[in-house]
């Protein structure tokens, strides 16, 4: 798994950066939400992947001895997805408010905060 | 003791859940949010007079002691945040009865004032890196709807980049994290502070430094990760650009130096030079932008950035007087800057608009008015004896002292730049005549002062505290001085968090 995680997270990174720079709000979105995956598998990962050895202390110990995957990482990782999931369910319904005001999903036509004129 | 800790996060999240269920009742909730900011005032007094006594005081959440559980920790430079943070917080109270609409009050408006103030204390006074992402998420997610509150055309283009950028800041905090966990394989900052110590893998080290300067650096709005600010700041009511312009950056610049002085304090190269250039180019191209806009706001928003620069430049030079100089600059600027945006708000009400080209002579109706704004925009420029006088001196005699010409250099160019802008917003809003064009809509659009006279209080009381940091500065100074000399000694932190086996 070590092997092919880090190939799966670069075109995750990739993947969410290149849709990030579309003008459409819609796939401006989609490249967040991406790149949100990207930095949790990274979490995963960069913590040491431990397969069939669960964290659990024997009757007969007081602490573990052998090596043995750590659960912190994973806590983290699931803070962070429903932190994710809540900030993009709000982009998401802030980019149908959007749609609706602006009445554009162009990002190049949202230009009227930077203007000298207004 | 610890509890007072407790009691300052207490506050504003009971009074979040209590505005909540007056949900609907306006008085009720400006009630609520007055007192709760009032409480904060004292609780947050009582905590920085204990830690001024204790040094260092640790809250080990639910008993887990330290690098297990989560802690929260409250040393000076938190302490002083946390003041500063209510300080404002009672500003805004005050100032939004008068000024944000029914329809944003109905939407909520109060609940989640109290909850961005929860969180920013939050931010300032936790011990643990994930937990302050979690405290950052949580300022972030109210910040986007007090941002967007009222669906304005400006308003929801402005919240589309701000949510953009910061979600992308967000990803790259979390890498960060991700680096540091898997080089020690703790998230504790004091434990992470021992740890890193004897990592051997210094370049490493660097990459996790870079993902958060830019995680930071966005929130702070340095160069060249400050152009969601000047697109947003200027879009909701003042009440809200009022504490985002004190605070919100200002936690950006508090994780900086609380990371920079702990957790990347190991010599490199990298690293320094990257702060020296970013704070040059960050007081640089911020006063640029503000010399060229015309909207009183925006002059604001991007001054906002250039005085980021002088803090950050405290931060990279490193000494003992340069930090004392960049918290100094950190307490002068939450102040001055959060006043002047009520200040903008009151002279948008009196004279109907931002458009310093549209607007005229408040000097003349408002003289209290006007020299309320010229305490506070002469302390920004840096006039002597105003309390943004000391903190540039400072910063400057620090910088002299190490020997960074260049940026010395740099910071001087931007207090006169500085100068330029607030002596065009005094001209073109206070001294001229308002133009024969808009004399009409001038008048249709404005209100008499004596409507409002609520706002003017809370402009009222930040002012005398901006004159009391300049005519009695020394204990202000003072206390920066141990702040930074606390800074300094991570150790003294460490200890306190670690207890006595580190």
């Amino acid at each position: 798994m070590e092997d092919i995680l880090p190939f799966l997270i670069g075109c995750l990174y990739a993947g969410g950066i290149y849709l990030i720079f579309h003008r459409s709000f819609v796939k401006l979105i989609i490249g967040l939400i991406i790149l949100g995956y990207a930095s949790n598998l990274f979490l995963f990962t960069i913590s040491r992947i431990t397969r069939d050895a669960p964290p659990l202390i024997p009757d007969d110990a007081t602490q573990l001895t052998e090596t043995f995957a750590d659960p912190l990482p994973q806590a983290l990782i699931l803070t962070a997805i429903v932190i994710g999931f809540g900030l993009q369910a709000f982009a998401i319904v802030l980019i149908k408010v959007g749609f609706k005001t602006l009445k554009t999903d162009d990002l190049d036509k949202t230009t009227s905060t930077d203007r000298l004129d207004n | 003791m610890e509890n007072h800790i407790l009691i300052v996060l207490l506050i504003p999240l009971l009074s979040g859940i209590f505005s909540l269920f007056a949900w609907g009742r306006k008085q009720l909730q400006q009630y609520i949010f007055l007192v709760g900011t009032f409480l904060l005032i004292v609780a947050a007094g009582f905590l920085l007079n204990s830690v001024l006594i204790h040094e260092v005081i640790v809250l080990q959440s639910a008993g887990w002691e330290a690098p297990f559980g989560i802690s929260l920790v409250a040393d000076l430079l938190s302490s002083i945040m946390v003041l500063l943070a209510a300080i404002i917080g009672i500003a805004v109270a005050i100032y939004s009865f008068s000024e944000v609409d029914e329809h944003r009050i109905q939407f909520g408006f109060y609940p989640l004032m109290n909850f961005l103030v929860f969180s920013v204390c939050g931010a300032f006074l936790t011990g643990d890196v994930f937990n302050l992402y979690v405290w950052f998420e949580m300022m972030l997610i109210s910040s986007f709807v007090l941002m967007v509150l009222g669906n304005g055309k400006s308003q929801v283009e402005a919240t589309i980049k701000y949510v953009t950028i910061n979600i992308v800041a967000s990803t790259f905090f979390l890498a960060g994290i991700g680096i540091l966990y898997g080089l020690t394989g703790t998230l504790n900052m004091a434990d992470l502070a021992v740890r890193l110590q004897s990592v051997p893998n210094s370049s490493l080290l660097d990459l996790a430094a870079i993902f958060f300067f830019i995680a930071f650096g966005v929130k702070a709005a340095v160069f060249p990760l400050f152009n969601w600010l000047p697109a947003s700041y200027h879009t909701p009511p003042i009440a809200v650009s009022s504490f985002f312009a004190g605070l919100l950056t200002k936690v950006g610049v508090y994780a900086f130096i609380r990371f920079f002085t702990m957790i990347f304090n190991h010599e490199s190269a990298f690293i320094d030079n990257l702060l020296l250039y970013t704070a040059a180019a960050t007081m640089f191209f911020g006063v640029l932008g503000a010399a060229a806009q015309m909207d009183f706001r925006k002059i604001l928003s991007f001054h906002i950035i250039s005085q980021i620069g002088y803090m950050i430049m405290g931060l990279a030079i490193g000494t003992k007087l340069a930090l004392t100089g960049a918290i100094f600059y950190i307490i002068h600027h939450i102040i001055v800057k959060s006043n002047l945006f009520l200040i903008a708000g009151i002279v948008k009400k009196s004279s109907g608009s931002f458009n310093l080209k549209k607007i005229g002579g408040v000097y003349g109706k408002y003289p209290f008015l006007a020299i309320l704004f010229i305490i506070s925009a002469f302390s920004l420029a840096g006039f002597p004896p105003l309390s943004g006088f000391w903190a540039k001196l400072i910063v400057i005699k620090a910088g002299l002292e190490s020997g960074d010409s260049f940026l010395v250099i740099v910071a001087l160019v931007v207090g006169f730049l500085t100068l330029y802008s607030m002596t065009k917003i005094w001209n073109e809003a206070f001294w001229k005549k308002v133009p024969e064009e808009y004399m009409e809509e001038s008048q249709t659009k404005s209100v008499p002062l004596s409507s409002i006279k609520p706002m003017i209080i809370p402009v009222v009381m930040l002012a005398g505290i901006t004159l009391f940091i300049g005519l009695f500065g020394e204990s202000v100074l003072n206390l920066a001085m141990m702040t930074a000399e606390q800074l300094l000694n991570p150790e003294i932190y460490i200890h306190a968090v670690l207890g006595n086996d580190s």
